[in-house]
């Protein structure tokens, strides 16, 4: 059963990730990218991270992902014109699968093969656990994303603004 | 239900850890190929989404609980990101009328 | 009883009694609007317009079924899925009553089984977290809508209601956080859980009844976003007949509009139905069983049955002079089952020595708290339609500072407050 579930979810990840590549209009890219998001979430919950599987449905797939939806509508963004360096930059591929090789390798150089993902071993990803070690070992780093939200949010309302001249 | 014939009940970590490493990969292709800024934007949060799969796995791995709060960290880190990003867009949007990273290169040369 | 064949069969009696409640709402505000603003309302189809919403579907299923030409084909026809989709699946989630725990009972050839089951399709332990993110996700199904429409009104009512979700998400989650530092739990059953028992033996240890005075912001904090969310009067910008034609739904019509509808009722129902389990207590009654609060919905029908018969006696149409009597009957019967059943709930020692007795009582033991559930979520549903029939709609700055200057700044002091009080005597 885990092994039907992740088949099922990495392969909608990864056909959604293709998607979002291959796509030509902006709204059907971010789509794609919300379904690798949720199949994402689904994973998460095999691995036994309960509350970041919710967080990665309430924050990503429900805040980031409406903004971008909103400024794509917003900006009425049309499909893409073709790039002048398009085909200059296809010469990257064979790059990216030679990295793709390289870490596929070192991983199953470095990772003990038998060691299986079961669902149910490991159990302390509950929003407990979360909350306990964000406030007590990540305390200082916990209390620094949230000035660095602050800065954010000036920065977007600096730079959105409507110019006072 | 009958058990599925030749299907195993569980798999390897190293099959998440490769999931991992192709979605980063997607990304870095859609960061290279494509030239719309909101399409590049979203292929650096198919990046972070990727990196964060791999955080949760060796979490699982290790039995600790801090895998998690780093992709915790991370989806904090991609939000504020967000914001910043797409102000900037849309500034470059008011001033330009362009998308095309091609078309936004004043700056060149 | 094997689980999963108990699971589908939960599933089905759920699924249809969602959907026969989401038609009759429609029905139920159509007559409470009706009524406040002195009309009749819908009264041709069936005695009290009772089987209009029956003809309804039949209209929007034979409706024929068009596509504009300039709509972007494959999101026009996603949209009315998604929003279906995440509509309901929230409700898999939350519990309507405690446990049925029914004894085998042998009645000669009769033999039923004995069953055990939980009043609820799944228990999480993050069942608020899932239900944050799924109606979170709601959103795309009319932004989806009013982009693919590709009309400009269609597409102001997109991106208002994107923007809507978003600031109105804020202020809710900061308000549901408050009972939650009360209950130290996320699951719902947890939750109600800990509101049962009374103070001073009467009044309910309900959510909105502990932490006075700040439960209560919190509870009214919830209830305006929760309108927001739903998109309901007064927030009700991305639809706003007279300003949007309708906005993302315009270019909607046979049953593709009657997923969006049947999407915003079925919101409804959820956001009520939460809004019983953080604050009001669940299935917990008002006020304890031993003083006989069981038998209230007896005593509901009772009174149903004697105005029935009452206007028997006084008939408005000729026929009035058998249905309402058949119709008071009918309640008679029900008024005696409740009694019945709640009788045995109070005093157990009565159904001592009769398996029978003792199989009626686990059953009220499983009904009575889906009654009061029910309730509470009826009571919700209504202030919802009589809002809607008393507040105008705010204009879209009104609606975006209302948001940001007044409910977030409360919220935050409301929950920093919360915090520090649970820390303190908590």
């Amino acid at each position: 059963m885990d092994a039907l579930l992740f088949m099922i979810f990495a392969a909608i990840a990864v056909v959604c990730g293709i998607s979002l590549v291959i796509q030509k209009h902006p709204i059907s890219s971010a789509l794609s990218l919300i379904g690798v998001m949720a199949a994402l979430a689904a994973l998460y919950l095999l691995l036994g991270g309960e509350f970041i599987a919710a967080a990665q449905l309430i924050v990503y797939a429900g805040a980031i992902m409406v903004l971008f939806v909103f400024v794509i509508m917003l900006l009425n963004a049309g499909t893409e014109k073709r790039g002048r360096r398009m085909l200059a930059n296809y010469a990257d591929l064979p790059i990216l699968l030679l990295f793709l090789g390289i870490v596929a390798a070192f991983i199953a150089n470095r990772m003990p093969p038998t060691e299986q993902v079961i669902f149910g071993n490991f159990k302390g990803g509950t929003a407990l656990d979360i909350g306990r070690a964000l406030f007590t070992t990540y305390l200082l780093p916990f209390e620094v994303t949230s000035i660095l939200i602050l800065i954010a949010i000036l920065g977007a309302i600096v730079l959105a603004r409507k110019e006072i001249d | 239900m009958p058990p599925l014939p030749n299907l195993p009940s569980s798999v390897p970590i190293t099959w998440y850890l490769m999931l991992s490493a192709i979605l980063f990969t997607l990304g870095v292709a859609g960061f290279l190929f494509r030239r719309n800024i909101i399409t590049v934007f979203m292929s650096i949060e198919l990046m972070l989404n990727a990196v964060n799969l791999s955080f949760v796995t060796f979490s699982y791995k290790l039995k600790q609980v801090d895998g998690h709060i780093f992709s915790f960290f991370v989806m904090v880190v991609a939000a504020a990101e967000a914001a910043v990003g797409l102000a900037i867009i849309l500034t470059v949007f008011k001033n330009r009328q362009t998308l095309q990273i091609d078309d936004v290169s004043s700056l060149k040369n | 009883m094997n689980f999963l064949i108990l699971t589908v069969i939960k599933a089905a009696v759920v699924a249809f009694v969602l959907l026969t409640a989401l038609a009759y709402l429609q029905w139920l505000e159509r007559k409470v609007l009706a009524h406040i603003q002195l009309r009749v309302g819908p009264n041709r189809v069936g005695p009290h317009g009772l089987l209009q919403p029956l003809a309804d579907v039949v209209k929007l299923i034979t409706k024929e079924d068009m596509m504009p030409s300039h709509v972007n084909s494959f999101f026009w026809f996603l949209a009315p899925f998604i929003a279906v989709m995440f509509a309901l699946i929230p409700i898999a989630v939350i519990p309507f009553g405690t446990e049925l725990n029914l004894p085998t009972l042998d009645l000669g050839p009769i033999h039923l089984p004995a069953i055990r089951t939980a009043m609820q399709l799944t228990d999480l332990n993050m069942g608020v977290l899932f239900i944050l993110g799924i109606s979170g996700m709601g959103v795309y199904a009319v932004a989806l809508a009013g982009w693919s429409s590709n009309n400009k009104y269609s597409l102001l009512g997109g991106l208002r209601s994107s923007a809507q979700m978003i600031s109105y998400e804020l202020p809710m989650a900061m308000a549901i956080a408050t009972p939650l530092l009360f209950l130290n739990t996320l699951s719902f059953r947890g939750i109600v859980d800990g509101q049962a028992g009374y103070f001073f033996g009467f009044v309910p240890k309900w959510i909105i009844f502990q932490g006075f005075p700040f439960n209560i912001i919190s509870f009214l904090l919830f209830m305006v976003a929760a309108f927001a969310e739903t998109n309901r009067v007064p927030f009700d910008l991305p639809e706003a007949e007279n300003e949007l034609v309708a906005g993302f739904h315009t270019e909607y019509g046979s049953m593709k509009f009657a997923a969006f509808f049947m999407a915003e009722y079925c919101n409804m129902v959820t956001v009520s139905c939460v809004a019983t389990l953080l604050y009001l207590g669940g299935w917990h009654p008002i006020f304890p069983n031993a003083l006989g609060s069981g038998f209230i919905p007896a005593i509901i029908f009772l009174g149903f049955g004697v105005i029935s018969f009452m206007h028997a006696a006084r008939p408005a149409r000729p026929f009035d002079r058998i249905t309402l009597p058949v119709v008071g009957v009918v309640a008679f019967v029900h008024a005696a089952a409740f009694g019945i059943g709640a009788l045995l709930v109070m005093k157990p020692d009565l159904a001592q020595g009769s398996p029978v007795l003792q199989w009626v009582a686990s059953l009220a033991n499983a009904i009575m708290p889906i009654v009061w559930f029910t309730g509470k979520v009826i009571s919700i549903l209504f202030v919802y339609i009589w809002v809607r029939g008393t507040l105008p709609r705010f204009r879209y700055d009104q609606l975006m500072s209302f948001a940001w200057t007044f409910m977030f700044p409360i919220a935050v002091v409301n929950l920093f407050i919360v915090g520090l009080y649970v820390a303190l005597f908590g």
